[in-house]
């Protein structure tokens, strides 16, 4: 047997050729995982099983080892200018501490990757993602003046706490002044576990309500070690990590975006901020605006699939007999028991009734469907309990 | 009745010129949760060494290549409902297609349990 297709593999080209180790490591072996190359690190993909720990996280809680990504900390004299030099945010509009969507764009608008990005009392906090943090810190070194300091925060490692029961398990183990019950989604705050620091947002990447820590390293074990303590909570692999963001319709870096795509295609139109659409003054800004205005010629869009069989990254989605799309990410659905896939198509394509995506020479009958495939149930402000 | 294995984790078990196929216990564990097969129509020829079968699971499709030539007599029809049984009893109720052998001699380059197993174990 052979696969022919794996989980997302990086696709960045010059990364460290010798394999990072994770500060969690000898952890996640001790738990069962099976590790594997991601990103330039050995990581886990999986413990007990995708469908097992999917599972789990959208009934009760998962862990999450995400300290693969960059954290980054950007200061210094202009920082808020210079940042919105390289990003099309509006930092005005951004309060202290409750992180937003941005993307680090070429001079073409195309997408160079996708990150948060959160206002601290002095600087800014960013995350990007792993497979491409050596080059947005190439990128940001090239672009940023140099009265501003990027500090990569390499002693830092970042979990995330998803699932509905993420709450009640975090809120029984932190300590701090503001109560966790006062995070909404987007909002954090610093807080302690087992002694140790932690800033915690309220956010993730499975489009359940969760939280993202980011603790010193060198106490990710003892941080991992209270929170599986608590019955709700079980750790997650990268496996699952990836069918629970494609359920909630978000995009992985590499597969459905890069720098051959460009946000208004990309459906994320949202980061490009308000002002910035009328003031410009980013990377590709010409190209965005142009697009925003006129549409995009294609389309990130959902589909679901009959049967069991799955559509892969790289199929074809094909409208009367022509090739009208491409697949970027695809795989079995375990909460709807069906295939799902996100496809770059044709504008004029994405109200065709018949559709199909071919696979392995055959033609699987196919919807365009609005994502997210599973609703998202994040912790919104002034939403009722 | 004998059972072959291959390099690529593919299981025959042979009985006159009729020969059973599936997937081993191990091939399936490296795979994960199996959510779709696509099985061999029956009366399709296989050739030993090439695609005959895929199998989905939650993170990848893999293809199974056939240990043996020949024509395909019947193919699992508990899968169609039921993938997870690749998992749950791979060598057994797990099987994937049956198929008339064409050429016997073509299990001569195949393993034995024994040699199966101290092959896994040197992976």
């Amino acid at each position: 047997m052979t696969e022919f297709t794996d989980i997302p593999a990086n696709d960045a080209d010059d990364e460290p050729p010798e394999a990072l180790v994770l500060p969690l490591d000898a952890w996640h072996r001790a738990r069962g995982a099976r590790m594997v190359p991601f990103a330039g690190y050995e990581m886990p993909v999986q413990y007990e099983g995708i469908l097992a720990e999917h599972g789990w996280t959208r009934t009760h809680a998962g862990l999450f080892d995400v300290s693969h990504m960059g954290q980054l900390y950007i200061s210094g004299f202009g920082v808020e200018a210079a940042i919105e030099a390289v990003l099309p945010i509006d930092l005005s509009t951004l309060k202290e501490d409750a992180p937003r969507y941005s993307l680090l764009l070429d001079e073409n608008g195309g997408i160079l990757d996708d990150l948060m990005v959160t206002r601290w009392s002095e600087g800014f906090y960013l995350v990007v993602n792993g497979a491409t943090k050596w080059d947005d810190i190439a990128h940001l070194r090239e672009f940023l003046p140099d009265d501003v300091t990027i500090n990569h925060l390499e002693d830092s490692a970042l979990l995330a706490l998803q699932g509905p029961e993420a709450f009640t398990a975090l809120e029984r183990v932190v300590t701090g002044d503001k109560p966790l019950a006062d995070l909404t989604f987007m909002t954090g705050a610093a807080y302690k576990i087992a002694g140790v620091d932690a800033w915690i947002s309220r956010s993730g990447y499975t489009g359940e309500d969760g939280f993202e820590l980011s603790v010193p390293a060198e106490s990710a074990t003892v941080i991992a070690d209270a929170l599986c303590a608590q019955a709700e909570v079980k750790p997650i692999g990268l496996g699952a990590r990836d069918s629970l963001r494609l359920e909630a319709g978000l995009p992985l870096y590499g597969h459905d975006l890069s720098p051959e795509t460009d946000p208004v295609e990309a459906d994320l139109s949202f980061a490009i901020n308000k002002r910035r659409r009328g003031s410009g003054g980013f990377p590709g800004a010409e190209r965005i605006l142009g697009a925003l205005a006129q549409g995009a010629p294609r389309r990130r869009v959902g589909l679901e699939l009959d049967g069991r069989q799955a559509a892969r990254e790289g199929a074809s989605v094909v409208v009367g007999g022509q090739v009208v799309g491409t697949v970027t990410s695809g795989g079995f659905s375990p909460t709807l028991e069906r295939p799902i896939a996100m496809a770059y198509i044709e504008s004029g394509a994405i109200g065709a009734r018949e559709v199909a995506i071919e696979v392995r020479g055959k033609l699987l009958p196919t919807r365009i469907v609005n994502l997210p495939f599973v609703p998202h149930r994040y912790h919104r402000k002034g939403a009722a309990k | 009745m004998t059972r072959y294995f291959t390099k690529d984790h593919e299981w025959v078990e042979v009985e006159g010129t009729s020969g059973t196929v599936g997937i081993t216990d191990f091939a399936q564990g490296q795979l994960g949760d199996i959510t779709f097969v696509d099985l061999p129509a029956v009366g399709e020829g296989v050739t030993a060494g090439e695609a005959a079968s895929v199998v989905d699971s939650v993170k990848a499709a893999s293809d199974v290549y056939s240990p043996v030539s020949g024509t395909v007599s019947e193919a699992n029809p508990a899968l169609e409902t039921a993938p997870e049984l690749v998992n749950t009893d791979p060598e057994s109720g797990g099987w994937l297609f049956k198929l008339t052998l064409s050429d016997a001699a073509q299990l001569d380059a195949l393993m034995d349990k024994a040699a199966y197993d101290q092959y896994v174990a040197g992976l």
